[in-house]
């Protein structure tokens, strides 16, 4: 389980998802056709509960955001060492340009939660009430469009490499 | 891998990538094909689901999870 949930809020959290997902698999019974086994089938939805319980939980004890540090932050968060200091400085210039210039309000919004700010899509799932299918298909949308951006201004090659 | 090529891998998108909802209708069945066949013939079998557990960390986190309870290595 996460490491922002440890000692008993863990076991609290765990008994909980367990309970939710006894209530879930006894209502979907009926839909089990024998595709995998079982247990397999039963412990999916134990995993899915424990997702839901932590991206909730999280704004419990949110982490202090980092304001415009956030972004400067970014090419470590990828492995970038202190040899690459120039180019990471490159990258996040190059990265705010597309966020800015090639997303939606929606696309951004998003992305800056995910990417800069560090929060769990499961955790933004909960803020936003929507869905992690949703918002995985706006970051899909908008990794697209920022890579397209890159490449088209020189910051990476087509093919995924550097130039 | 520099920051760069890092950086530049987690922007990249594969299009058989079916998203959370479609991985997470079958994962119990891939799981199961991992366990009996290996990964390699889950891939073949579901290059879609394959593609996004790669791409997405919260599904990939519920596949490694998964795949640990149902094989009694979870810690």
């Amino acid at each position: 389980m996460s490491s922002f949930v440890e000692g008993r809020e863990q076991d609290d959290l765990a008994h909980q998802a367990a309970d939710d997902a006894l209530v879930a698999i006894t209502g979907k019974l009926d839909r089990f056709r024998g595709e995998s086994r079982f247990t397999t089938w039963a412990y999916k939805f134990v995993m899915l509960e424990v997702s839901v319980k932590l991206g909730r939980h999280y704004w419990r004890n949110p982490p202090v955001p980092m304001g415009e540090d956030a972004w400067d932050r970014i090419p470590d968060r990828f492995g970038a060492g202190p040899a690459e200091l120039a180019e990471s400085r490159e990258l996040a210039a190059a990265l705010r340009r597309a966020v800015t210039e090639v997303l939606t309000e929606r696309q951004r919004r998003v992305f800056v939660a995910i990417v800069v700010d560090g929060v769990p899509l499961d955790a933004l799932v909960a803020e936003l009430g929507s869905t992690r299918n949703a918002l995985y298909k706006i970051m899909f949308d908008a990794r697209g469009k920022i890579r397209a951006y890159l490449v088209a201004h020189g910051y990476l090659d087509p093919d995924g490499g550097v130039p | 891998m520099s920051g760069w090529q890092a950086f530049g891998e987690f922007l990249r998108t594969d299009p058989r990538d079916v998203g959370c909802e479609r991985a997470t209708e079958v994962l119990d069945i891939y799981v199961d094909v991992v366990i009996a066949y290996g990964a390699e013939a889950a891939g073949r079998r579901f290059p879609g689901v394959a593609a996004h557990l790669r791409a997405c960390g919260p599904c990939g986190e519920d596949f490694d999870g998964l795949l640990a309870a149902v094989t009694g290595t979870m810690s």
